[in-house]
């Protein structure tokens, strides 16, 4: 596999960090060489978190450098737009979960929010393909994450980086307390996406 | 994945993944360190979350979060006096603090040895400026080591502190942000420190320990005489080394070579590898002192050389001096930019450097370009904040021209929208002395915000001097029980809010005069107190207390089987669209709607209820009562 680079991007609480951890566990087990990087500090808090995946040879820094990442993973829309303008390559891969978090100046009307046709040409600006990710019965916001990962996981993002792979990488990285509820999200995903 | 609380201190070798701060915790381990502290600051925290993260009663060291950077430096100062191996943590800018004793460090035998890590920020992600800390290692003579991956920072943490032992001197580990935060999978090696040896060694015979009139020039000279000794080590290391990732050879009749150190060593592998170019990289990992001879053969053996550094001109400077002595003809060049003397270097930005020296070799690429309507997204107070309630009862009451000062911690997020309440920002605990300086016969009000971990760190000087001098501001003191911005660990009197020491009671004792204590889902109450306050002529304190409720919401998480919040909903045939909970209180949860309508967002309310009060028309109302009380 030629090296590829995995941009993860949301807003501080939706547990962007798991669904890195559960990524890179599961390139690890595919046998590729990983490196990466996360937001910490002040940005949690409610601001733009961003998490880097390198996967694969020759690339040594921790963070993907603009315009050069091969899939954005967006955890919310307005951030999978940020992500998309100015991470994506051209041709590359856009999945986002469609949440919506206003961020303060859209609540105070300084600014819009995009919608999702908003979304969309951007990401065919850079020749890119969109794929969106809603449930409607997710009960628990905090596994917006794993229907991404079910998504990903099916569409093997990185080349034998699979369903199997992705939800072993789950069972080893979830807490057992709540690992039946996310396997239930990751499975519903996978199944749907069989039909 | 790796479990800390046992992987930490795992007798044999095992390989994880971690990120650079994990790594530097083992490394500690290894290296058999004794006594660690640290005052918690992005981006090094995670270390002590690493070391807290091993139970006590088999920890094979002692680990203490200190009041700050400075005191944490001494006490592991002192612990490595009396024989132990000693490490000190902290970032950037805490070596301000530290500085006044940092700087003596290097007269002193330290015989247990002991390890400066330090966090730098170049990108400024999370410090109020990106100083350049290797000034500091040079005016203090402390040899630095400089790592670029998590490996590495592994690796030299152990090199470090061997050195550290065998001179009886201080040594330096200099990380940045993306050091500390990189993660990969690193290979550890078996633990063969024996267990810990208590024994006192502190001896005077070791000293002389005071740095007083005559003693200070042997000493002095002892420390330049190890930092020649330190220049030996740099020109055998193996952490010093030349990497040619392609065929090197003469480019058009030149030998190219680049020199550099840390992650822009990274980008410009990258870059390397990416254009194919028979270039030569001298990539430096015991930067400080400079390997002099490494250094003349690289020069030597090149044409044209260029010289990759974040931040300051540090290395340039030096290699160039190098140079002159040398009279090499090698021509070196370095950055040319003022844009270039700022912020981090990735690999685009280093291409972009290279393109400037050699365009036909790195042809320039045309930046991304990204729409100018994607709606920024800065960090907010979380729902429930109580510092959100104190911001939205103290504006109130203040007047159109009063001066806000404020601090460091979660409460500098009342500069940010929609309060903006926060003017100045200088320093950890500046703002009690910076508002006495501004209320100096001045007809205008000033009041100045400080959280509780931060009055411990530096915050009492000024208090004691606005006291004894009767400046005229107000001091609102925004406790919340911890130090909540970096992750909350513990300050001074952990715990509870108030439980080891009652921040009141040391004001009263202090002679302050007007003191106001309320929980600031208080508002009425605190508007009131705040207006009093203000009008108090003299030094007024108001004690503006809420417990962190996002350490709250996720200690009952951990705690409560099955535990739900509850939430506020607006009632929209009461709601009369003025929008107060929005732009003024500027809770999360609210959400805006095209035709002006207000919902709350379920994902994010916590129910916690501070926003009631604030709705003109209370159109704001509890959803259940189930969890939250």
């Amino acid at each position: 596999m030629r090296p590829m680079n995995i941009f993860l991007c949301g807003v501080g609480g939706q547990g962007i960090g798991l669904l890195s951890d559960v990524l890179t566990r599961a390139c690890l087990a595919a046998g590729y060489r990983v490196r990466g990087c996360d937001t910490h500090g002040l940005a949690q808090r409610h601001g733009t978190v961003v998490s880097h995946l390198r996967i694969g040879n020759n690339l040594f820094t921790p963070r993907t450098p603009p315009g050069q990442a091969d899939v954005v993973v967006g955890l919310e829309r307005l951030e999978a737009m940020r992500g998309a303008a100015t991470m994506l390559r051209t041709g590359g891969t856009v999945v986002y979960y469609d949440t919506v978090y206003q961020p303060i100046h859209v609540r105070l009307r300084q600014a819009d929010y995009p919608s999702a046709t908003a979304l969309e040409s951007v990401v065919a600006d850079r020749g890119g393909t969109l794929t969106r990710v809603y449930l409607d019965n997710l009960k628990d916001p905090r596994m917006q994450n794993v229907a991404l990962l079910g998504r990903l996981a099916v569409m093997s993002a990185v080349e034998d980086v699979g369903v199997d792979v992705v939800r072993q990488a789950l069972c080893d990285t979830v807490p057992p307390k709540v690992l039946d509820a996310n396997l239930k999200v990751f499975e519903q995903v996978v199944n749907a996406s069989d039909e | 994945m790796t479990n800390l609380k046992t992987d930490l201190i795992r007798g044999d070798q095992w390989s994880g993944l971690v990120m650079g701060n994990h790594a530097v915790a083992r490394g500690m381990i290894e290296s058999g360190v004794r006594v660690a502290t640290t005052y918690p600051g992005s981006p090094t925290p995670e270390i002590a979350a690493a070391l807290s993260a091993v139970p006590e009663d088999v920890r094979p060291y002692y680990f203490e979060y200190s009041t700050n950077e400075k005191v944490a430096l001494e006490v592991a100062t002192g612990a490595s006096l009396n024989g132990h191996l000693s490490t000190v943590f902290f970032k950037s800018v805490g070596l301000n603090v530290a500085s006044d004793s940092l700087i003596q460090l290097s007269l002193f035998e330290l015989i247990g040895g002991m390890v400066v890590v330090l966090g730098d920020d170049p990108g400024v992600n999370s410090s109020q400026n990106e100083q350049d800390n290797r000034h500091f290692f040079r005016m203090s003579y402390i040899p630095m080591f400089e790592p670029a991956t998590p490996t590495e920072a592994y690796e030299m943490y152990i090199e470090a502190s061997r050195l550290s032992k065998q001179y009886r001197a201080p040594v330096a580990l200099r990380l940045t942000t993306h050091v500390c935060h990189a993660k990969e999978v690193v290979q550890f090696s078996p633990i063969t420190s024996g267990p810990p040896d208590w024994t006192s060694r502190f001896d005077t015979e070791n000293g002389p320990y005071l740095p007083l009139v005559k003693w200070v020039f042997p000493m002095k000279k002892r420390a330049l005489e190890k930092l020649e000794q330190f220049e030996g080590e740099s020109n055998k290391s193996r952490f010093n080394e030349v990497h040619a990732p392609n065929s090197s050879g003469p480019i058009d009749g030149k030998r190219l070579g680049i020199i550099s150190s840390g992650l822009p060593a990274l980008a410009i592998l990258e870059n390397l590898h990416a254009s194919g170019h028979g270039i030569d990289l001298l990539k430096l990992g015991m930067s400080y002192p400079m390997p002099q001879q490494a250094l003349k053969a690289f020069l030597a053996d090149h044409d044209e050389v260029i010289i990759v550094e974040e931040l300051d001109r540090v290395m340039e400077t030096e290699i160039k001096a190098l140079a002159w002595d040398l009279n090499v003809s090698c021509n070196i060049r370095s950055r040319s930019t003022r844009d270039q003397l700022m912020g981090e270097f990735t690999p685009d930005r280093t291409w972009s450097l290279l393109s400037d020296h050699w365009p036909s070799l790195f042809p320039a690429q045309s930046p991304v370009e990204i729409p100018a309507d994607i709606s920024p997204r800065i960090a907010q107070m979380c729902p429930g904040c109580g510092h959100r309630s104190a911001f939205h009862a103290i504006r109130a009451a203040m007047d159109d021209d009063t001066i806000a000062v404020g601090d460091i911690g979660c409460h500098s997020m009342g500069f940010f929208l929609p309060h903006n309440i926060g003017d100045v920002l200088l320093s950890m605990g500046h703002s009690t002395a910076t508002g006495a300086g501004l209320s100096i016969n001045n007809t205008r009000k000033v009041i100045a915000f400080l959280g509780d971990s931060t009055l411990f760190h530096a915050g009492w000087p000024g208090i004691v001097n606005a006291i004894i001098n009767n400046h005229s501001i107000t001091l609102f003191l925004m406790e919340n029980g911890t130090t909540a911005m970096t992750g909350h660990q513990p300050r001074p009197g952990a715990g509870e809010i108030g439980d080891k020491i009652p921040l009141k009671g040391v004001f009263e004792a202090l002679g302050v005069q007007f003191i106001r204590e309320v929980d600031t889902y208080n508002q009425g109450l605190l508007t009131q107190y705040a207006r009093e306050a203000i009008a108090y002529d003299g030094f007024a304190l108001v004690i503006a207390r809420h417990p962190c409720m996002l350490k709250f919401v996720r200690t009952q998480r951990a705690k409560v089987p099955d535990f739900e919040l509850s939430h506020v909903e607006i009632d929209q045939e009461t709601c009369d669209q003025s929008r107060v909970c929005i732009e003024k209180f500027g809770c999360p949860s609210f959400y805006t709607h095209e035709d002006g309508s207000v919902t709350v967002h379920p994902d994010l309310c916590i129910g916690d209820g501070s926003c009631l009060k604030t709705c003109p028309v209370q159109a704001i109302q509890r959803e259940s009562k189930r969890g939250y009380k």
